[in-house]
Formats: C-alpha cells, structure tokens, sequence
C-alpha cells in the first residue's frame, strides 16, 4: 500500500532547544489525519522517547517516518556508541544518563520500556561503536 | 469542574503564559511527578502537571500529553526561554508559592467538589 504521508527530521546531538520537534510535528499531523486521540498519545510517547535517546545517548541522529492508512513506522537511527547490553538497557530503572541529563528531569531508565509499551512493534539493532536504530510501529486499528 | 482560569483565582496562582482560548479548559485531574520519561506515561489529558523543572523539555512533554496546564510550585523561577516556549507551543504555565504536595491536595479538593 502506498504511504500517504512521508517525512525526514535531524535530530540533533545535545541540543535540547529542539529535542522533541520531530516527535510535536508527527503528532500534529496524526492528530490533522483524523487519528485516535489515544493512538496519537501512544505513538508521540514513544517516538519522543526514541528521539531523546538519540539526543541523550546517539550523538544525535535522524527520523524517518511512514504514515499510510493502516498504521505509522517511525524509525530512528544515530551513529553513536550503541548499547553493550540491550538485555539490560530494557529494564525498567537501567540507565546511563549522566547527572547532567539527570538535572533535567532524564535518566529514570523508562526511555526503552515507555517505546515497547506504547508501540506495537518494537525492533532495536544496535552495534557498539556503530550505533542504534530504533523501529516502532503503531497500527491505527486494534 | 472547574476551568484553570477559576482553578488559578482560587488557589492563587500566577498565569505566566496567558492564552485565553487555553485558560478556558476544563481541569480533570493532577499528577505530580519530576522525572518526564514517567510523567509522560502517567500523565492524563486534562491534568494539572506539577514539576519543579523549569527547561523546554517540560514544555515538550506537557505538549505531548496534552495535560491542561502546567504549575512550577515554590515560587521557583521560570527560565525565561521555558516562558517564550511555552507561549509559542500553546502550554499554559501557572506558578505557585506552596509546595507541590499542598497544590496537589487543594486542587485535588477543588476538582473533586
């Protein structure tokens, strides 16, 4: 099936001034095609979640994203260190973040299990010293 | 039920970013909490979000969630691009003196009536 709506974000390293645009702009335009509050809600945590690991942790990165009538693919890929121990990162409470991330109110270990609650399909591949590509999709209907 | 317009007279508090349109919503509950990756999955529609942070990454998270407003506690100061942030993103930011547990129990006094 052809995707109705196609769009690419930078995602910036450290740069919290814009952290969280690509994830406000996808949410705007799910919210203008008509799509469950609830199904909007789910999709913005989860990409915003994926979006800040790229910020925090992947020396910044990019996001593609997929909207066709059935559902949204939102994949997000840095270059960064990538994650030794993606077992371990799942946990709830695990984190890397350092203090000054922590500061702002990061760091709570809830980035991976937030993306895997809300998405419902959740596909990580990373390779240390290469990077991590994060795949999340949400379908519109139950 | 109660608008955050009539929510701020009665308790007090500051609007710092004003749009009328938004002052109008109604407030269905309050949620408390400082560590955004688990207010963003608490946080329901319609809720007063209390934090004591005060950087953009506030306004993204309430923007996300869509809570009805946020409200700093303590009087603590509001960075000022936090201020202009919220007002381009539509987020309304209240400010109060007390402490976040005493906002959580008037509002929650208040909304419950």
């Amino acid at each position: 099936m052809a995707s109705v709506v196609v769009r690419d974000y930078i995602i910036p390293a450290n740069d919290f001034t814009i952290a969280g645009e690509a994830s406000s702009n996808v949410r705007k335009i799910l919210s203008q095609l008509g799509v469950a509050p609830d199904i909007v809600k789910r999709t913005s945590i989860a990409m915003y979640e994926a979006e800040i690991n790229a910020v925090i942790h992947g020396n910044g990165g990019q996001a593609h994203v997929e909207i066709d009538e059935n559902k949204i693919v939102i994949t997000i890929s840095d270059q960064g260190p990538g994650i030794e121990d993606l077992e371990l990162a799942m946990q709830e409470g695990y984190s890397t973040a350092p203090d000054s991330i922590r500061e702002m109110g990061f760091g709570a270990g809830m980035g991976l299990s937030n993306m895997k609650k809300n998405s419902d399909i959740l596909d990580i591949k990373t390779a240390v010293n290469e990077g991590t590509t994060v795949n999340i999709t949400v379908f519109f209907k139950k | 039920m109660m608008t955050i317009n009539e929510l701020s007279h009665k308790l007090g508090l500051k609007i710092i970013t004003e749009i009328p349109k938004k002052l109008e919503r109604k407030v269905t509950g309050v949620y408390s909490c400082d560590l955004l990756s688990h207010a963003m999955a608490k946080i329901n529609e319609g809720d007063v979000w209390i934090t004591i942070h005060t950087n953009l990454n506030v306004v993204a998270v309430a923007s996300l969630t869509d809570c009805a407003c946020v409200l700093i506690p303590e009087n603590i100061e509001i960075e000022k691009q936090m201020a202009e942030r919220a007002a381009e993103k539509e987020v309304v930011l209240l400010s109060g003196a007390k402490s976040a547990a005493e906002l959580c129990y008037e509002i929650f006094r208040l909304i419950k009536d």
